[in-house]
């Protein structure tokens, strides 16, 4: 097996014995990313000499003795965390020469950790896409299927990983972002419960619904990862103060008894079969494992994709305004006044989707329809909460599929936002609740693209989502499945 | 609900905007096919129920009014388009 086919915790105890240095490992990710990146373009800057410096650091931690799960673990970034010293856009022309002064929290976690830095990953703009096709930076390719989307917006941090590109990657998740481009891949991905991860230092999006999570090979991993970003923050105030539990101490692989809820509203007509099969088989192999299957019902699932496009395009029409040429980020030249310097700025600097999205926010923010469209939208994500919450009254877990489809083909859904929209309806809900969830690998399609299973767990209830999706790991073979490159 | 090019324009303006005549017409379109999707909400009745603008029940979060380091003047201004001396400049605003 190469050094980057191995997961953290494989290349970890291969770190601890000294049979491989962290020089080695960092050297054969950045061969891999130079052969691999004309193909797939994960990537918006890579570091190597970072890397290698990063690397060198560790390997001297190592030989010293004080070496963490994660000290010398090649990894990237989704290029919407900061990072200090090193460019970071967003995936959007208005900071391609930004260098941040400070580096995102999550990033500084892993860093006291003695990571190594590969470089940033690609996304779709201001993390605004299911596609990974509006960065500025070009489309990344699914490694499965290089005519096919890697999903999005983090498309980079999981096809880097199913290109084995990184050890692990970091993403976010404010509709999906996670969970889709980590079923496209066949990748683990986690979106923690809102308020979980510090949001410190990551470019914002929608507020309300933006939360940092890991991106990995197998449930393990995303365990450790999880347990390194986890965690109260004092530098953002809607990180939560609540212990930090032992992820890793939940991978029991015992599922007995464990109640799995399966919603009616997402096994629906249009489910793609391939899906569908799936997650019959998915099913089969929990109720082996001693898992009992309860149907449910989440009414108000299907008014969840209207009432997130008026909550978060409102909430990123607010959090973008600050790109106005001012302070950091393009400049347009040859203006008339301060007005025109903004507008000229805005326009050269946005991309369409960004665009299309700012113009629908400060619509619904508007004189005249803010209660109509953006305080209507509150109220339905409240009752859309409340579904989750009597849900959870009677199940440990939910069950659902992560998305409608497998991974579609480039270009097929660009001229149709609405439709693009409607591809994030299973994941949605759960950013609107504020509750963590997880896709994890659980098939293939009949043309050989990966399909992701979604478990979905309580507020603050990571351990019992990664003990479920531990056990199916245990008990299935679609984890170990390599992309043909 | 038919949303025109001017209501684009309209809002294009508040976003500060400069939008091209293709992109207002694409926008206006677009625009009213979501706004046409989202009227689905309607079918709700929300009498009573309270919006939710946070998924997790929080009060303001205090913290002691200390003095910490910051970034500086020199970093801050690292990324300026347009710096002079310690200062952003900008077109100018007033005649």
């Amino acid at each position: 097996m190469d050094l980057f086919d191995l997961t953290l915790h494989e290349l970890h105890t291969k770190l601890k014995t000294r049979e491989v240095s962290s020089h080695e490992a960092t050297s054969a990710m950045l061969a891999r990313i130079s052969t691999f990146e004309p193909q797939i373009n994960a990537f918006i800057t890579v570091t190597p000499e970072k890397a290698l410096a990063d690397a060198a650091a560790a390997d001297k931690r190592i030989a010293a003795g004080e070496m963490s799960c994660l000290t010398g673990i090649p990894l990237a970034l989704k290029d919407i965390f900061l990072t200090e010293g090193i460019l970071t856009t967003c995936g959007s022309r208005i900071l391609n020469n930004f260098v941040p002064p400070y580096s995102a929290t999550s990033y500084e976690k892993l860093k006291e950790q003695g990571v190594v830095l590969l470089g940033k990953l690609n996304q779709d703009e201001f993390a605004m896409g299911s596609s990974n096709e509006s960065s500025a930076f070009g489309v990344v390719r699914n490694p499965w299927n290089i005519d096919c989307i890697p999903g999005g917006s983090s498309g980079g941090s999981a096809a880097a990983i199913a290109a084995r590109q990184a050890t692990v990657t970091l993403g976010t998740d404010t509709g999906g972002s996670i969970r889709q481009p980590a079923s496209h891949c066949g990748c683990v991905g986690l979106k923690p419960t809102y308020g979980r991860v510090s949001r410190y230092g990551v470019i914002a999006y929608a507020s309300s619904l933006d939360q940092v999570g890991p991106l990995t090979r197998d449930v393990t991993d995303c365990a450790i990862m999880l347990q390194a970003i986890a965690g109260h923050d004092p530098k953002d105030s809607t990180s939560v103060n609540i212990a930090v539990p032992d992820y890793r101490a939940a991978l029991t692989g015992d599922v007995k008894g464990l109640k799995i809820g399966l919603p009616k509203e997402y096994f629906i007509a249009g489910l793609d079969p391939d899906v569908q099969a799936a997650m019959d088989r998915a099913i089969e192999t929990y109720r082996r494992l001693g898992a009992e299957f309860v149907d449910i019902s989440l009414p108000h699932t299907d008014y969840a994709v209207a009432s997130y496009y008026l909550i978060a395009t409102a909430e990123a029409s607010s959090n973008l305004a600050r790109y106005d040429g001012v302070r950091f980020g393009h400049r347009a030249g040859q203006t008339e006044g301060l007005l025109e310097m903004y507008s000229k700025t805005r326009s050269q600097g946005f991309g369409s989707e960004v665009k299309r999205r700012i113009v629908l926010g400060t619509y619904a923010l508007s004189s005249g329809y803010y209660d109509a469209y953006y305080v209507k939208a509150q109220k339905v994500r409240t009752l859309i909460m409340r579904d989750f919450i009597q849900a959870f009254e009677g199940v440990d877990v939910i069950m659902t599929p992560v998305a409608p489809t497998p991974a579609f083909k480039i270009g097929e859904k660009t001229n149709d936002p609405l439709q693009m929209y409607l591809s994030d309806i299973f994941t949605i809900p759960v950013n609107l609740a504020g509750t963590c969830a997880m896709s994890i690998p659980a098939g293939h399609s009949t043309n050989g693209l990966p399909i992701g299973m979604q478990l979905i767990g309580k507020p603050f209830g990571e351990e019992t989502i990664l003990r479920a999706a531990y056990a199916f790991e245990q008990a299935t073979e679609w984890h170990t499945m390599k992309a043909p490159l | 609900m038919k949303i025109t090019t001017a209501d684009v324009e309209y809002v294009a303006r508040l976003a500060r905007l400069d939008l091209s005549n293709e992109e207002k017409c694409l926008f206006a379109g677009q625009m009213d096919a979501i706004l046409g999707y989202v009227e689905k909400l309607n079918e709700l009745n929300t009498d009573g129920i309270l919006p939710t603008s946070h998924a997790v029940p929080m009060e303001n979060a205090f913290r002691e009014d200390r003095i910490q380091p910051s970034i500086g003047v020199e970093k801050a201004l690292a990324n300026a388009p347009d710096p002079v001396l310690n200062f952003y400049r900008v077109p100018k605003v007033i005649e």
